[in-house]
């Protein structure tokens, strides 16, 4: 039996992209894990203080309280409400560890092709139309990055095939998480702007982390210890 | 009967209350009136609109009145965000002579801005206290044996008080001369309470690795009494302040403090302790409080004050959660 590996914790856990890595971190504090990556129709793992959601929920569930930590990509936590700095109401869970996993980057990228004076179609936009179009499923980050490098721009939200936009006409940018770039490539998209890295965080309840302070610690140490490439955030 | 009923909508972040949670508040407010009466805090009560120029004497950060409406004159008027600033003017004009401790209590609505969509209260019920006029740590101690009393009356079980100080990372970074220009940043980092961020951000400041290795781990501290052990050399006054309020609580206060060297509170005007109550049953603080030594000054009467404002409507929630053993975090 590995249960209380976690101490008691209960993990909010992100289904899709980071979830391999998860479990993977998961199984080496301990955990037993099989039945977390064979049954990927349960959503919770009462004895082992797993709850399995998709990404974008789990700083909901931890800033409730429904889960005390949890582990989701920097790029989600950046799209939440109160992530800038000027923003009204501050978001209230702990960001605790880069995990290091699931490096991914958030690009602005345009169509491969400039007009005569060398102008991308976007920054042609920007200067005959005064505002460019930025598809997006990040539309928080798309408006903070044009904001911060001073143009104007109008933000397209769309849910899903964030490339198609550019192609299609409906925007002349996009900014996009990419990982290895080969989705962009293969639809004639190239990067402009690399906007921020994204890794895997390990957040917490605020409540949690005062309440649950040893648990918590003392997992944090295993954390440390057990996952070199989150050293460097350690190092300080 | 046919059709559906008639919507008449209510700002989002309000609500009506009906009887039976108005019966179950009110035993609620009862029980802290009583107690607070008991330790000489008189009740007062203030308009809830005022001037927008009066109550910007304070620093209110985030957490400042954002409902403004105009007047027949033209004068900006604002709702309340707190009782805090309020308690302070009344004290700088119907008291400006005054010496002696004040205390007085309040139960009252105030009015914050909301993020859409975040269910957040843009009408709030707090009751608390101020007490004007006597210094830390005898003012501190009092407050926090006022707030377990009345918490201990409401009924409820497993509170805690997480016990820190406004002060300790500005006091720190003077002493470990950090440049004015970082200063900003290291503070923004953690009042996002983003540990990954201060790291990055220490990284890129300079610092000698111990000093960096300090300003990360101290706001990562907190516990029981041996967080104020091995005191960090540059923080040090701020933990004898601790320390000194510890000492004078009595033992069923005392059980109850959580030493927190990273405690932040939103409200820009504290100056010294700060306290937040927390229960395992509702994922976000009950109240807080702490010193506020020169808000009163700002209003042109110095004194020493502190004070905490409990929010009823979550107490009531972690009372009911305690009640039938469930909750965010009482597993």
């Amino acid at each position: 039996m590995t249960a209380g590996a976690l101490d008691g914790l209960t993990i909010a856990v992100p289904r899709g992209a980071l979830f391999e890595s998860t479990v993977d971190l998961l199984a080496r504090l301990g955990l037993d894990t099989a039945e977390l990556r064979s049954n990927d129709r349960k959503l919770l793992f009462e004895d082992i203080g797993v709850i399995t959601m998709r990404p974008s929920d789990v700083p909901t569930y931890v800033e409730a309280g429904a889960a005390d930590l949890g582990i989701t990509g920097k790029d989600v936590l950046l799209e939440r409400p109160g992530a800038g700095a000027r923003e009204h109401g501050r978001r209230q869970i702990y960001e605790l560890l880069d995990l290091s996993y699931g490096r991914c980057t958030m690009v602005f990228a345009t169509v491969d092709r400039v007009n005569a004076q060398g102008e991308d179609p976007a920054a042609e936009a920007l200067r005959r139309l005064g505002v460019m179009r930025v598809a997006t499923k990040y539309p928080r980050i798309a408006a903070r990055h044009l904001e911060e490098t001073g143009r104007q721009g109008e933000i397209v939200e769309v849910k899903g095939s964030v490339e198609l936009a550019p192609i299609t006409g409906l925007a002349e940018a996009i900014v996009d998480l990419t990982a290895t770039g080969t989705t962009l490539r293969e639809n004639g998209l190239v990067v402009r702007e690399r906007i921020v890295e994204c890794t895997a965080r390990l957040i917490a309840n605020p409540v949690a982390y005062k309440l649950k302070a040893a648990a918590i610690d003392q997992l944090l140490e295993r954390l440390r210890a057990g996952a070199p490439a989150a050293a460097s955030t350690a190092d300080g | 009967m046919n059709g559906k009923p008639a919507i008449h909508p209510i700002p989002s972040g309000t609500r009506d209350v009906l009887p039976d949670e108005t019966r179950e508040l009110r035993a609620i407010t009862d029980a802290l009136r009583a107690v607070f009466e008991r330790h000489g805090y008189g009740e007062v009560h203030t308009p809830a609109l005022e001037y927008e120029s009066v109550l910007g004497h304070a620093d209110l950060a985030e957490t400042g009145p954002v409902h403004r409406v105009f007047d027949e004159t033209g004068e900006t008027l604002v709702l309340r965000s707190d009782m805090t600033v309020p308690i302070a003017r009344l004290v700088a004009t119907r008291y400006p002579t005054v010496e002696g401790p004040l205390r007085f209590c309040y139960f009252a609505h105030c009015y914050r801005g909301i993020r859409p969509q975040w269910s957040q209260p843009r009408e709030l019920l707090q009751a608390g206290i101020e007490l004007i006029g006597s210094p830390a740590p005898d003012g501190t101690a009092e407050a926090l044996t006022v707030l377990c009393d009345a918490l201990d009356a409401t009924g409820l079980k497993d509170y805690r008080v997480g016990l820190g100080d406004a002060s300790l990372f500005g006091t720190l970074m003077d002493r470990l001369q950090i440049a004015p220009q970082e200063r900003a940043g290291l503070l923004e980092a953690l009042a996002q309470r983003d540990f990954v961020e201060l790291a990055e951000r220490l990284a890129g400041v300079g610092l000698s690795r111990d000093a960096a290795g300090l300003l990360l781990s101290v706001p990562q501290r907190r516990g029981g009494p041996e967080v104020l052990d091995a005191p960090p050399g540059p923080a040090a006054d701020a933990i004898a302040g601790m320390r000194q309020v510890s000492e004078l609580l009595q033992e069923n206060v005392a059980a109850r403090v959580i030493f927190d060297l990273g405690l932040v509170r939103s409200i820009g005007y504290y100056t010294g302790a700060v306290f937040e109550v927390y229960d395992p049953t509702l994922g976000a603080p009950i109240g807080g409080g702490g010193r506020y030594d020169a808000l009163l000054a700002s209003f042109g009467t110095p004194r020493p004050a502190v004070g905490f404002a409990l929010d009823v409507e979550r107490l009531h929630i972690a009372l009911a959660g305690e009640e039938r053993g469930t909750g965010a975090l009482a597993r």
